[in-house]
């Protein structure tokens, strides 16, 4: 079985699982954030359960619309708020956490080899500590938050093989890009993706969850790294309950395998309207920009903020461009501040915000106008995502996105240094 | 008997599309319904009348997890999407409200915008009166069909208990 099947079979107690199949699933942990709780909630009581099934496994993160955007928010979320407390329930809200997706790996709340079912597309991001994690929606999360069971059906498992060194400048972001670029947004289609290789050997934890995130954005059902001593080094870190680590078995069958060589990448950029959409930085260089968005579940994590860090140092932002840069989490933003990140940003003309989604969906605190283009760290380029139907979104790594805040055009990284 | 005009859409609608996130904090279905698809064609949901049908080719409703994307298809009147794919948890999300969804290429690429259809759920059967077709999409699995049988997953869940 691939790492896939063996999850899904061992929490589904049974031996063997195959594609296609439909299961019942025991599920380790569930969770929803502010703007897809309100109808889980209101799902949830309609199932006439009462009480969550173990509310040390029911998470809640304050993320979207928070710090309250509006007064629609504001009040929404005061329901929120008392779910929580009335439940007791692991509740993230401002100033406590940050993004769903980069606290929960970072708090040790998920472990290799376990089931993790969120309200929220990007929930795929834990494939990468060797997880099987996927996103669904209100009602759905309401059935696990009540029974900690889900019916899945079994996906069929795509094998992607990163062969040679990584060259300078390229992370995570940019293996998913040229994957996505590759095999389009539906490539994936409810199947899980494996990602394997000596490349994904040398990337660190935190690109490895760039990936995973973007699953999604290929159809992906889940996105998942085999677990190495990278992977148990950081889970050690953070939590000291028991886990199970699941290899590749070797009769595990791929419904295709797709092999990459890294070895001379140049950065990905992901042009308008579709994340499929995809072509090396170099050929994109004379596109302007107005906005710069360093941040969100895909690149927010520490690592994302050194590579941003490292360009922008002793350098100012082009005048005609808003650099934003948002921590992930409030252990992101205090370590950025102790590494003295933060003094760069600021010197250097960007606006530093508290850990949100913020601009990635729309939301508030970067929203772009007509006719303007924005390069994000982010996830999806969707038309209108960020704002006015008329603006673009073209979406890099950290590295790219802070060359281009300095130059106001898209730019490889080197070109700055 | 499903029986209405067809609205049709290409590839990849994505849920932003479906329901921009300006609008994911609504509620109330009939006011999600306002702004259906506004991202993808703005004059949607004035023109759409209850009954009416939607028809896309692949990977409909990819993107976002946002279960008010359905419901907001649902609000505004439609009876059943008919797509060539459907991304999955859009998918999942429709079948948990009970919004009827259809994989038939075959009608897809043979039904134009505004041709009358009739859908006969149970069996699968997709009429386009206005052409004179008939087309034969794949039936649910008995998994998923006594999902949709018991009225959605929280009645097939309290069922269960
Ligand atoms: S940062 Fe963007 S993609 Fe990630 S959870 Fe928030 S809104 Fe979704």
């Amino acid at each position: 079985m691939t790492i896939a099947e063996q999850i899904l079979a061992v929490h589904a107690g049974k031996k063997k699982v195959t594609t296609g199949e439909f299961v019942n699933i025991k599920v380790d942990l569930v969770m929803a954030h502010d703007l897809t709780a309100g109808i889980a909630i209101q799902q949830f009581k309609k199932t006439g359960f009462g009480k969550v099934f173990d509310p040390a496994k029911v998470v809640l993160v304050m993320d979207h619309y928070v710090p309250n955007k509006d007064v629609m928010c504001a009040t929404q979320n005061i329901g929120l708020r008392a779910f929580a407390r009335e439940q007791g329930i692991v509740f993230f809200p401002e100033g406590r956490g940050g993004i769903e997706h980069v606290i929960l790996p970072e708090k040790g709340l998920v472990l290799p080899g376990e089931v993790v079912v969120g309200a929220d597309s990007h929930t795929c991001t834990y494939g990468a500590l060797g997880a099987f994690s996927t996103g669904m929606g209100s009602t759905d999360i309401a059935v696990a938050m009540a029974t900690g069971e889900i019916w899945m059906k079994v996906p069929p498992t795509i094998k992607f093989v990163y062969n040679g060194e990584l060259p300078p400048w390229i992370s995570g972001k940019d293996l998913i890009l040229l994957t996505i670029g590759r095999i389009g947004v539906d490539g994936a289609l409810y199947s899980a993706m494996e990602f394997s290789g000596e490349a994904i050997s040398q990337l660190s934890m935190d690109s490895r969850l760039t990936m995973a995130n973007m699953a999604i954005e290929a159809g992906g059902k889940a996105g998942i790294c085999a677990v190495d001593d990278k992977t148990v080094a950081y889970v050690k870190e953070r939590s000291d309950r028991p886990f199970t680590v699941y290899e590749p078995e070797s009769d595990g069958q791929y419904a295709q395998v797709f092999e990459f060589d890294v070895t001379v990448l140049e950065p990905q950029v992901a042009l308008p309207h579709i994340p499929e959409n995809v072509r090396p930085v170099s050929a994109v260089s004379d596109v302007k920009i107005d906005q710069a968005v360093i941040g969100s579940c895909t690149n927010g994590r520490i690592e994302d903020l050194r590579t941003a860090a490292q360009i922008l140092k002793g350098k100012t932002i082009h005048p005609d461009v808003r650099c934003i840069v948002i921590p992930g989490s409030q252990q992101v933003y205090l370590d950025a501040m102790h590494e003295g990140l933060v003094d760069i940003f600021v010197a250097a003309g960007a606006a530093v915000s508290t850990p949100t989604c913020g601009p990635c969906v729309g939301g508030y605190m970067g929203i772009l106008g007509p006719g303007e283009k924005c390069i994000a760290t982010t996830n999806r380029n969707f038309q209108g995502r960020m704002g006015s139907p008329e603006s673009e979104i073209y979406l890099s790594g950290p590295a790219v996105a802070a060359a281009s805040a300095l130059t106001g055009v898209i730019t490889h990284p080197r070109e700055v240094m | 008997m499903i029986k209405g005009k067809i609205h049709k859409f290409g590839a990849n609608i994505d849920t932003d599309a479906i329901i921009p996130s300006r609008y994911a904090n609504l509620t109330v279905p009939a006011e999600l319904g306002q702004h259906c698809l506004e991202g993808a064609a703005p004059e949607f949901s004035q023109q759409v009348r209850p009954g009416d049908i939607i028809m896309a080719t692949t990977n409909f409703g990819c993107g976002s997890s946002r279960e008010v994307a359905p419901i907001s298809i649902k609000g505004a009147g439609v009876a059943c999407v008919v797509a060539k794919t459907f991304a999955r948890i859009f998918f999942r999300n429709a079948i948990n409200i009970a919004l009827p969804l259809l994989e038939c290429a075959e009608a897809v690429d043979n039904t134009d915008p505004g041709d009358e259809v009739q859908i006969d759920l149970s069996s699968g059967t997709i009429r386009n009166m206005t052409k004179g077709k008939e087309f034969a999409a794949a039936a649910y699995p008995d998994f998923l069909r006594s999902i949709i049988d018991a009225g959605g997953l929280i009645e097939y869940t309290k069922a269960k208990k």
